[in-house]
């Protein structure tokens, strides 16, 4: 096990690699699934249809090959980057179809009766959904995106085995394949910096759960 | 669908102003596209010579490269199959100990259930490529990726189990118990059959996360879709082009196990409640999200 304790700092610079990666990855997720998520309950057909072939194209796909399209086909739209930012963009549009999903579920969820409500006291659409639906909504998908969200966590790993580099994982696989590491301590290292950040977070989301439930 | 929670039926000016909306939108979509399609035209990227050896029969590569292209397909299926199989077995051996077990062993159970959940599947395929050589175990590549898969998918399915047998109601075991049957007889003959019932959606959906995760064979480059298709990317250089047509492939069979789940999911339910009477109208976000949650 000294192989651990001798390489404590490389193991928390990757533990910090793969927060920020879940970071960046996790805000911007937020944001484009919350953005799908209106699209697809929108009155307009054509942006039902962008949010649906969104969701169907990501939730379908491996990330392992979206990350590939992102290394790809980025820069040949003239979008240039470091493996980070294509990992960190990647990961980003596979999760925020789960965001999407999450988010839309909720909203389904919400009963029929608080929408004609506002509807009847003026409100117009985007007041409806901003105002009234998707507070509510928000809260009873807070336990589907937790998971959604430590999901992510765990497959910020396969970003770096993708090649990020200075991840959990990278410092997995380097110590084993380029300094011949007997892999046992190595790997059982690299899953407890993986376990410090989703056993938490999963009592964290259970806390949270109990406390945003609403009886209905 | 049109959803009566957001918005009524539109009148004939929310009509008229959804119509002009969507042309517009439409048109600003239309030149999102065109502009992406007209930088990857400028890059060369719809030549011949990139897609040649996908779409022209006659070209030297075609053969070849649709031949390692099918056999990393049967490739990822067969990965795919064994691990949901065997996942399907230690899942339910799992969720049947979990249920049965008493106290004082219980905790053992719902930690190695929560640790299994808690680390990366990529992180168990490389584990299990890693370590079991190191502990003597050399088997091919195929069987690493299967045990990783399954530590994996098992501890979920094992939670969908113990879903299904706790939501059955209190009166089948009570039933089978005043029926004089033993406590393996009254689940393995009378919740499990039932159990599994409700949990076919559920088991198809979870189908679809090991056939993505089955690309992660790439980590220990077993010869599955995505790295047979990275080797025939070295040698033709038209790495847009081949990965194209394996996202299509993964979309085309996830996209119809998900429609699959869905309608199982419709029939199940249309059985239970029986044809008189209405269907929910609404779905509640556990009915539609992955209720795994570890899942994707």
């Amino acid at each position: 096990m000294h192989v651990i304790t001798d390489n404590l700092s490389l193991y928390r610079d990757g533990l910090v690699t793969t927060l920020r990666i879940c970071l960046y990855s996790g805000l911007l997720a937020l944001l484009l699934g919350t953005i799908m998520a209106a699209c697809r309950v929108s009155p307009l057909t054509p942006l039902r249809a962008v949010g649906t072939s969104w969701v169907t194209v990501f939730r379908n796909s491996p990330l392992l090959v979206v990350l590939f399209f992102m290394a790809f086909g980025l820069p040949e739209l003239g979008i240039n980057g470091t493996y980070f930012v294509f990992g960190t963009i990647g990961l980003a549009l596979y999760t925020s179809a789960f965001v999407c999903e999450a988010i839309r579920s909720g909203i389904n969820a919400v009963p029929p009766g608080q929408a004609e409500a506002a509807r009847s006291v003026g409100l117009g659409f985007g007041q409806t959904l901003s105002l009234i639906v998707l507070p509510q909504a928000v809260r009873s998908v807070i336990p589907p995106l937790g998971s959604v969200m430590i999901a992510m966590i765990k497959n910020s790993a396969i970003v770096g085995a993708f090649g990020v580099g200075g991840d959990l994982f990278s410092v997995g696989e380097n110590l084993t394949s380029a300094q011949g590491e007997a892999a046992l301590p190595v790997l059982i290292g690299v899953m407890l910096g993986y376990l410090i950040i989703t056993i938490p977070a999963g009592l964290l989301l259970g806390i949270v759960e109990r406390k945003v439930a609403i009886a209905r | 669908m049109t959803n009566s929670v957001l918005y009524e039926a539109p009148g004939p000016r929310a009509k008229r102003r959804a119509r002009y909306t969507s042309i517009v939108v439409g048109v600003a979509l239309l030149g999102i596209a065109a502009w992406a399609v007209a930088q990857l035209a400028a890059a060369g990227q719809f030549t011949m010579n990139k897609w040649g050896p996908l779409v022209d029969p006659s070209h030297e590569y075609f053969a070849a490269l649709w031949n390692i292209l099918g056999q990393g397909l049967v490739n990822t299926l067969q990965a795919a199959a064994l691990s949901i199989a065997l996942s399907l077995v230690i899942g339910t051996a799992m969720a049947l100990t979990r249920i049965t077990s008493a106290p004082w062993y219980r905790w053992a159970v719902v930690g190695v259930i929560e640790l299994l959940r808690g680390i990366p599947v990529v992180i168990a395929i490389f584990f299990a490529a890693r370590v079991l050589p190191e502990l003597g175990i050399e088997l091919p590549l195929l069987w690493y990726l299967v045990i990783g898969l399954t530590a994996y998918n098992s501890v979920i399915i094992a939670e969908i189990v113990r879903a299904g047998i706790l939501s059955l109601p209190r009166g089948q075991s009570e039933a089978a118990y005043a029926l004089g049957m033993r406590r393996s007889q009254v689940l393995l003959t009378v919740l499990l059959p039932q159990a599994f019932r409700t949990m076919l959606p559920a088991l198809i959906s979870q189908l679809v996360v090991v056939l993505k995760d089955t690309s992660l064979g790439y980590v220990i480059s077993y010869p599955e879709l995505v790295q047979e298709a990275e080797i025939a990317i070295q040698n033709l250089n038209n790495p847009i082009q081949i990965y194209f047509v394996v996202a299509v492939v993964f979309i085309a069979i996830n996209y119809s196990l998900s429609r699959l789940a869905v309608f199982t999911e419709r029939r199940l339910s249309r059985g239970r409640q029986g044809p008189s009477r209405p269907a929910r109208p609404h779905r509640t976000p556990a009915a539609t999200g992955n209720a795994t949650g570890g899942g994707h």
